[in-house]
């Protein structure tokens, strides 16, 4: 992160392991605010409990609310509901948005106020020490899954459009300018976002799943990144009867 | 034969519920807690166990799930801490209220906000009219011990209450000790085979769980958990009795430390306990007769025993670890008092609101409270019924 956007934009470094994705999608996040110009005396940041929820808070200078695990997207309706003229983000991971936080998600979406909601998926929790979350790939190790994860994971692009979200997109952080270009795009969409970002967790997905992935090399997180971007492909690219097992990534607007 | 290993309490906690077996085990991770399951899972993947274990996506699910398997006929377990119990709230009633002898650990911390993940009793004490019966542990030992006999009471068929095992998030959860496990065959004994009581998968006598039930029989109903409660404690001593036989460590109701001749005492739940001891002892060596009592069961409450051990005391000093805001102070304080104004107890009260989130207590906190206890005995005034330790005012 460039010195002027941190001096611009934060308050302090950030907490993250080295490596983290997060820390990624952060840099990510202050460029687009930067070239949009986004206000942050206008901005409410609404994240809840885990590694992705810091992004924000405390880091952010701008006002923050930090709530309880997976209420994110109930607070920030109760926000945007009390004063629509602020600009109200959510910023949190797979464990507190999608899965203990799922059913908020979903209503929201259908809801459709413009909150925009950023999802920094990293496959599991991070912060408790790497459990099974609801976007665990099948047969994943994680912490709870030793033998790997029985069961299939939720596709975040799919329940958002399928509860009627009309701005959906994913984007890894192995492709930062991509990913800050679909930022600057949901941050200036006038409904409802929601965002699948990819990120990475070396300290917990990448240590536990080293093996079975074979993120090799001295630097896995490296070879995570090279590895995150050898399974994703723009969604146009993606013939839909015949994904190849890649993960499509790109915009979903609804009427497309 | 039983072994003696360095293990922190939810490792302790971990090692019980392998060794207790239970069928189902439906668990979300929340710090401190998170470590007790995890490890389990590993027991899990490892076939060590046959027990299934249910990732859950939330608390709430978590004991939902519990109900589920414990109405349908199984052995369950879990465990959690803080906003963890919070989130479970509307099933944790059910559970007392559908009689589903569940057992789970609550690894205490303070419930947010703000978000804070050190100890304090303010979860588990939330949930004290809940319906379950709640044990506090002193140390990874305790809470090994008290797992295990939790089972034998909650499944016990004059009961059939769901039980709460707590302990001292990091301070016991993460702290290692020596503790003594106990051999594999030696637990499998003493819980015994579960029995299970009006299960939903019995399909020649089909039950029903949870229906409405209005003004006609409701009261009926909430009586009968009053009852369970009242066999309780006597169970809680039977079990107690024979854990005792077995293992040879002694449980009750509550613990004494030169309590009998005491003139001043404290009563402090759980690790607390510890650093009041080597109070005691100090101030016992400069002559003053102190005392220490450590409350292990706090539902069912022990009024009359509690009130019987310190009815000749000067002045009770009680240390809350948790706060009832706007109530007469801590709930162990609340309940004490009331304990002695009907049991008769002269001796005068007074409470200590101490380690809100985690902040630490030093033996030097424990002792100004000893030296208050004097004070008010040498005047036989209270200056303040409740006073607030080690905080910036
Ligand atoms: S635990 Fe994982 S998600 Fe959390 S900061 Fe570390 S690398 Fe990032």
């Amino acid at each position: 992160m460039g010195r002027v956007l941190r001096e611009k934009y934060t308050r302090q470094p950030t907490p993250f392991c080295p490596g983290c994705g997060h820390g990624i999608f952060l840099n990510a996040f202050l460029h687009a605010v930067d070239e949009l110009g986004l206000d942050f005396d206008k901005t409410v940041f609404v994240s809840g409990i885990g590694c992705g929820a810091w992004v924000p808070s405390p880091h952010f200078q701008a006002d923050t609310l930090h709530v309880t695990h997976g209420r994110a997207v109930a607070f920030a309706t109760g926000v945007k509901t009390a004063n629509p003229d602020l600009n109200v983000i959510v910023i949190g991971g797979d464990g507190d948005i999608a899965t203990i936080g799922g059913n908020h998600l979903i209503h929201a979406a259908r809801r459709n106020l413009p909150l925009k909601v950023f999802c920094l998926n990293n496959f599991l929790y991070g912060m408790t020490g790497g459990q099974v979350s609801a976007t665990t790939p099948q047969g994943d190790i994680t912490s709870t899954t030793r033998q790997g994860n029985p069961e299939r994971p939720f596709d975040l692009v799919d329940l958002a459009r399928g509860a009627g979200a009309p701005y959906v997109a994913r984007f890894p952080v192995s492709q930062p300018r991509k990913l800050k270009r679909g930022i600057i795009n949901a941050l200036s969409f006038d409904q409802f976002a929601f965002m699948d970002v990819l990120s990475l967790c070396p300290t917990q997905y990448g240590r536990a799943n080293r093996a079975k992935r074979g993120y090799e090399g001295p630097s896995m997180i490296w070879s995570m990144l090279e590895h995150q971007k050898g399974t994703v492909a723009p969604r146009e690219k993606l013939d839909s009867e015949n994904p190849e097992g890649k993960i499509p990534i790109g915009e979903w607007y609804a009427e497309s | 034969m039983s072994r003696f290993e360095a293990m922190d309490g939810n490792a302790a906690t971990a090692e019980a519920m392998r060794q207790i077996n239970p069928d189902v085990v439906p668990a979300y991770p929340i710090t401190p807690q998170t470590s007790t399951v995890q490890t389990f899972s590993q027991f899990v993947a490892d076939g060590e166990v046959d027990t299934e274990f249910i990732r859950v996506e939330s608390e709430h699910s978590a004991m939902a799930a519990c109900i589920g398997a414990s109405a349908a006929g199984g052995r369950v377990m879990t465990a959690t801490s803080a906003n963890g119990l919070a989130l479970m709230w509307e099933m944790v009633y059910i559970a007392a209220s559908n009689r589903t002898p569940i057992v789970m650990t609550v690894v205490n911390r303070a419930l947010s906000g703000p978000i804070n993940i050190h100890c304090d009793h303010s979860d588990s004490m939330g949930a004290r009219d809940a319906g379950w019966i709640q044990l506090f542990g002193e140390n990874p030992q305790e809470g090994y011990d008290n797992c295990i006999q939790a089972v034998r009471i909650a499944e016990h068929e004059d009961v059939l209450l769901p039980v709460m095992s707590m302990y001292d998030g990091f301070i016991t959860s993460h702290g290692l000790e020596r503790v003594q496990i106990e051999d594999d065959g030696a637990i499998k004994d003493f819980v015994g085979p579960f029995t299970a009581h009006e299960a939903l998968l019995d399909v020649d006598h089909p039950v029903t769980y949870g229906p409405l039930d209005f003004y006609d029989f409701y009261m009926e109903h909430k009586r009968q958990q009053v009852e369970g409660m009242k066999h309780a404690r006597r169970v809680i001593l039977e079990v107690a009795a024979d854990f005792e036989k077995r293992f040879g460590r002694h449980y009750g109701f509550f613990d004494g430390y030169r309590l009998d001749d005491a003139e001043l005492a404290l009563v402090v739940l759980s690790s607390t306990a510890g650093t009041a001891r080597s109070v005691v002892d100090d101030l016992r060596s400069q002559g003053l007769k102190v005392g220490l009592l450590k409350p292990r069961v706090f539902r069912p409450f022990p009024a009359e025993e509690l009130a019987d051990a310190l009815r000749d005391k000067a002045v009770v000093g009680v240390m809350d670890r948790s706060d009832s805001f706007g109530a007469l102070g801590g709930p162990l304080f609340m309940e004490l008092s009331a304990a002695f104004k009907i049991h008769d107890v002269p001796a005068k009260t007074v409470d200590y609101v101490f380690g809100l989130g985690g902040r630490d207590t030093t033996p030097d906190q424990i002792e100004s409270v000893f030296r208050d206890l004097a004070g008010i005995a040498e005047t036989g005034k209270i200056q303040q019924p409740v006073t607030y330790l080690g905080v910036r005012e």
